[in-house]
């Protein structure tokens, strides 16, 4: 692989990297969608981290919310519908140096890309990706999504959606090697940092479902959360989230849940009301399909001729003797 | 350590005894071995042809493989096996109708009788344990096919190999093969040290008692041949004085990503493609290379185009039905500039279609069969030897042009072997690491240049590259392009990236004739047929040449020139073409085959076309009637 070119840059106190280091183009996202929310907590992290632009990959699919990498500073792939995650692990095995960032929205990852985020889970591969869940499709205007509710009105549906949704959260703790597993929604900033933080930190396929408000198609959908934070479910934990006393004061409604406990996981992230935010689940132990693959790329021409002799030698036939031996059996 | 000498000398003593019997000269052999599937018929085949390879003959193996895994036993479908073509020469196809059979039962014989696959009056070589078979049925269809094949002037020899071969093992299934390579061998004189060495070293693995068995059956089938068969050939060699390697197409690609140094190869299984995969799963690890199996096509291509991306270009082997399924990700790396190598090993099709037969009809698929303006570079692999070096060639122009690089090959080439030489490493087959000097503040990430529209690439780590790629259309900076200009630009510059690339190509040489009255122009892995073809037909002293073209995509200068040297020019290809015999196609409704499209689109000359579409290599003697066909203007 390309080495990366050692980033031995001393940054004095003053260099530290800002907020606006991070800042890509002008979002364009309707004013009050839940993707900026997610962006601000992004570039927060990077800042807090001092994660270097240039080691930083945003990948993303097709979707309002897949236009999340121009608006990031740093390397960008926004690549084609349901796709992302396959090019974020092609990005991962050849360089597992950069910071991967996956950004995909529900019909982006839960339906055109079902298979790729089936087999991310299992290749647990260390990135962090964000599922902007805003339970329609955006982009194309308001079509019915795997996670709409049933009975939502859309363009496609206009007498409602006919099936029960699909919940994130609990197909992806039903993959085996699922390492990571968190809920965030849009409107709780300080806690979206905090778990995006956590993702950011777990060594892993770090799953975050952000619940993501689409003012422009389903202003309504969220509001009954926003609204009474009782029906919020915080997941608090020493190995969790820890909220601020203050946040504490407003969302009383907490439960102590070890990320550990995956049977818990599975049933807090089967109720859908109130809504659990927090970490599900969190296993470090679990392998990454980048280091049990061999990761040891330094290789020279020397090695590559070596390895290509070697197996030129197995297929060679030499222009060996006439074969005139005593034990012929030619006539 | 096995004792390769001690079986034979009792033996030598024993044959010794026998009047020798007349050698006939022969220029040149087809043999086929076939038999149920897991006789072993395969490994028959291979042994034998590598042994006449390791004495110096030209050889061209074709396997025989059913599509069925476990096909019923004695039936037609099931006939697996391997076709072995023995020339003092060079040889460069499969060639004609097979000279000498040897059968394991007669139903697998018969496939290959219908298939039009055997010289009439050849050599046939039957088990004749059927005979005796306790289902009368079995027997009678034994004796009604082996009289038929008599009374239809097939020589025909009953070998009872069944019980020669229960002298030494109790289960003669497992060890008829090498009985049948041991008559193989007497039969063209091979010289049965090399036997012995390969079968040494081919059941190596499985100790020594296994090893000896065999050379037991070897002997055994070779004593026999010689103690009662009449006949007995000898197709002298000449040794070629530097050294040779023999594999198949798909193991020379495997070995061809390892020589050109690229790292990372994903795939989806498909036949006739992944074995080529499986090669490379085998050994790429040893350079830190990875072969990533993922979940479908479609992720494999993207992975790949992922790995790319991020450094060096990267390899997605499929076959047809892949290959559709990675047309939108291709698209994303032509849009993006991303340098990336596919390979489409074609089968037959459209659909799932003859998954283990070889057809060519993926090529305007992979020049055209994206979205959108999508140029990218489309090369065939015409022999065994080119899969080897296409990889190292492809890999380079992705890299030089940022671009997509389709190398089709088939499966025609993926499972036949043929000897050529050795390749000797140089480092400029890895190409140059991606540019790591400073990017300059400010520059652009598409700073196309206004004659050949190549930029530098800046992959992610490197400071002040940092930039967003889009699938979308976009400006040099990689802005999502809004102004219409900006899309015609984009547009533009790719596709001028083709004409850079065409601007280096070479004009493919003309084979025979260099004017005259017909040209053939084929692609891909018909060529050895074709020259063979053509050679023949100027040897009745007919003006005729070939050419035979790599770069389908973009195509060579000089084509247009070659072609109007000649009175008629057809295509020869193993892709569907309407016949002008059927009622309802005339010169309006014909459909033509994927090359004559090309080149008629392009030089806007009346190209005609031979074509089959039979799931197998296309024989030159088939395009030698064409040829003499056109030349007498019936067609
Ligand atoms: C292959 C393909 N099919 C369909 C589309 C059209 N398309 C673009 S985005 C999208 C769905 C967007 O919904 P979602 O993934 O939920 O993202 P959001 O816009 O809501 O953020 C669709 C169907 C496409 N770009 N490519
Ligand atoms: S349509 Fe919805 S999801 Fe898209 S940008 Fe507007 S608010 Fe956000």
């Amino acid at each position: 692989m390309t080495d990366p070119i050692p980033q031995c840059v001393f940054r004095a106190e003053d260099e530290r990297y800002t907020l606006a280091d991070y800042q890509g183009e002008e979002p364009r996202w309707c004013t009050g969608c839940g993707d900026n929310a997610i962006l601000a907590a992004v570039q927060r992290l990077c800042r807090d981290e001092q994660l270097p632009p240039e080691r930083t990959v945003f990948v993303s699919g097709i979707g309002c919310s897949s236009r999340f990498p121009h608006y990031m500073n740093g390397y960008g792939f926004h690549g084609i519908h349901g796709r992302s995650l396959p090019v974020a692990e092609g990005i991962k095995m050849a360089r597992p140096d950069l910071h991967v960032f996956v950004s995909t929205g529900d019909g982006d990852c839960c339906s055109i890309g079902t298979a790729h985020w089936i087999h991310a889970i299992r290749y647990n591969m260390d990135m962090t990706v964000m599922l902007h869940d805003n339970r329609v499709y955006g982009l194309t205007k308001m079509q019915v999504s795997p996670t709409s509710p049933q009975g939502l009105q859309t363009k496609t549906t206009p007498r409602g959606a006919y099936l029960e949704p699909l919940n994130p959260l609990t197909v992806t703790l039903g993959v085996a090697n699922a390492s990571f597993v968190a809920q965030a929604v849009d409107w709780i900033p300080e806690l979206m940092h905090d778990i995006i933080e956590s993702a950011f930190h777990h060594k892993g396929f770090s799953f975050i479902r952000v619940l993501q408000r689409c003012p422009e198609f389903l202003p309504d959908m969220f509001e009954p959360w926003v609204q009474d934070p009782a029906k919020t479910l915080l997941l608090v934990h020493e190995d969790g989230l820890q909220p601020s006393p203050s946040l504490s004061k407003t969302y009383k409604n907490q439960e102590a849940h070890d990320p550990a406990d995956l049977t818990r996981a599975r049933e807090i992230a089967s109720v859908e009301d109130p809504i659990p935010v927090g970490i599900l689940y969190r296993n470090d132990d679990m392998p990454r399909y980048e280091e049990i693959r061999p990761t040891d790329r330094s290789y020279t021409p020397d090695t590559i001729k070596g390895a290509l002799e070697a197996e030129l030698d197995k297929f060679t036939i030499a222009p060996a003797n006439g074969g005139e031996d005593e034990d012929t059996a030619k006539p | 350590m096995v004792e390769l000498g001690l079986v034979s000398d009792e033996r030598r003593r024993r044959r010794n005894r026998k009047a020798a019997k007349p050698v006939v000269t022969l220029d040149e052999h087809i043999v086929e071995v076939i038999s149920d599937s897991g006789e072993g018929a395969q490994r028959c085949g291979q042994s034998f042809g590598s042994i006449a390879a390791r004495m110096g003959n030209g050889i061209w193996t074709v396997e025989i493989i059913p599509a069925e895994i476990q096909p019923p036993a004695r039936s037609i479908a099931g006939a697996s096996g391997n076709r072995i073509r023995v020339a003092s020469g060079p040889v460069t196809n499969g060639g004609d109708e097979a000279d000498l059979v040897v059968a394991l039962n007669e139903q697998v014989l018969l496939a290959r009788l219908r298939a039009d696959e055997l010289k009439s009056g050849c050599i046939i070589l039957l088990e004749s344990e059927w005979q005796g078979a306790r289902d009368p049925a079995i027997a009678d269809s034994y004796f009604q096919v082996r009289d038929e094949l008599v009374a239809d002037g097939f020589q025909v020899y009953d070998i009872p190999m069944e019980e020669e071969c229960l002298h030494y093992v109790a289960d003669a299934r497992r060890g008829k093969n090498m009985f049948v390579l041991g008559m193989l061998c007497s039969i063209y004189s091979l010289d049965m040290r090399l036997a012995r060495e390969q079968i040494a070293v081919a059941f190596a693995s499985k100790g020594d008692s296994v090893v000896q068995t065999n050379l037991q059956l070897l002997d055994a089938g070779h004593d026999w041949a010689e103690d009662n068969l009449d006949f007995k050939f000898e197709i002298p060699a000449t040794r070629s004085p530097e050294p040779q390697i023999v594999v198949n197409g798909n193991t020379a690609l495997g070995l061809g990503v390892l020589a050109s140094g690229m790292e990372v190869c994903a795939m989806y299984p498909i036949t006739p493609a992944t074995s080529a995969s499986h090669y490379l799963s085998d050994v790429f690890e040893a350079v830190g290379g990875v072969v990533h199996q993922a979940e479908d096509e479609i992720a494999a291509c993207a992975f790949a185009i992922g790995a790319s991306y991020a450094g060096k270009c990267a390899v997605t082997i499929t076959s047809g039905p892949g290959y559709s399924l990675k047309q939108e990700a291709i698209g994303l790396a032509v849009m993006g500039e991303i340098p990336l190598v596919v390979v489409d090993v074609q089968r037959g099709g459209p659909s799932t279609g003859q998954p283990t037969k070889a057809e060519q009809g993926d090529l305007l698929a992979a020049c055209f069969g994206g979205h959108g303006d999508a140029p990218k570079v489309i090369m065939g692999a015409a022999t065994i030897e080119d899969c080897f070096y296409s990889m190292i060639t492809a890999r380079k122009i992705a890299e030089t042009f940022h671009t997509v690089v389709v190398v089709l090959t088939d499966a025609n080439l993926a499972t036949a072997q043929q000897p050529f030489p050795r390749p000797q490493f140089t480092e400029d087959w890895l190409a140059p690491p991606v540019d790591q000097s400073t990017i300059g503040m400010g520059a652009k990430p598409y700073d196309w240049d206004a004659r050949t529209g190549l930029a530098r690439r800046f992959v992610p780590g490197q400071p002040f590259g940092m930039h967003c790629l889009t699938g979308l259309a976009h400006d040099r900076g990689s802005r999502v392009a809004y102004d219409p200009q900006i899309n015609q630009e984009g547009l533009r510059h790719r596709s001028l990236k083709l004409a850079a690339l065409q601007k280096t190509l070479k004009t493919p040489p003309l084979f025979g004739d260099p004017e005259g009255d017909v040209l053939v122009v084929g692609w891909g892995s018909t060529q050895g047929a074709i020259e063979e073809a053509v050679g023949r037909v100027r040897k009745d002293g007919h003006k005729v040449g070939s050419l035979h073209l790599k770069f389908l995509q973009p195509l060579a200068s000089g084509i247009k020139e070659a072609m109007a040297k000649f009175d008629k020019v057809m295509t020869v290809e193993n892709s569907w073409c309407d016949s002008l015999e059927d009622e309802l196609i005339d010169e309006d409704s014909r459909r033509y085959a994927n090359l004559e499209w090309l080149l008629r689109a392009r030089y806007l000359v009346d190209v005609d076309c031979w074509s089959e579409v039979k799931g197998r290599p296309i024989k030159p003697g088939a395009v030698a009637q064409a040829i003499l066909e056109k030349l007498n203007g019936e067609r």
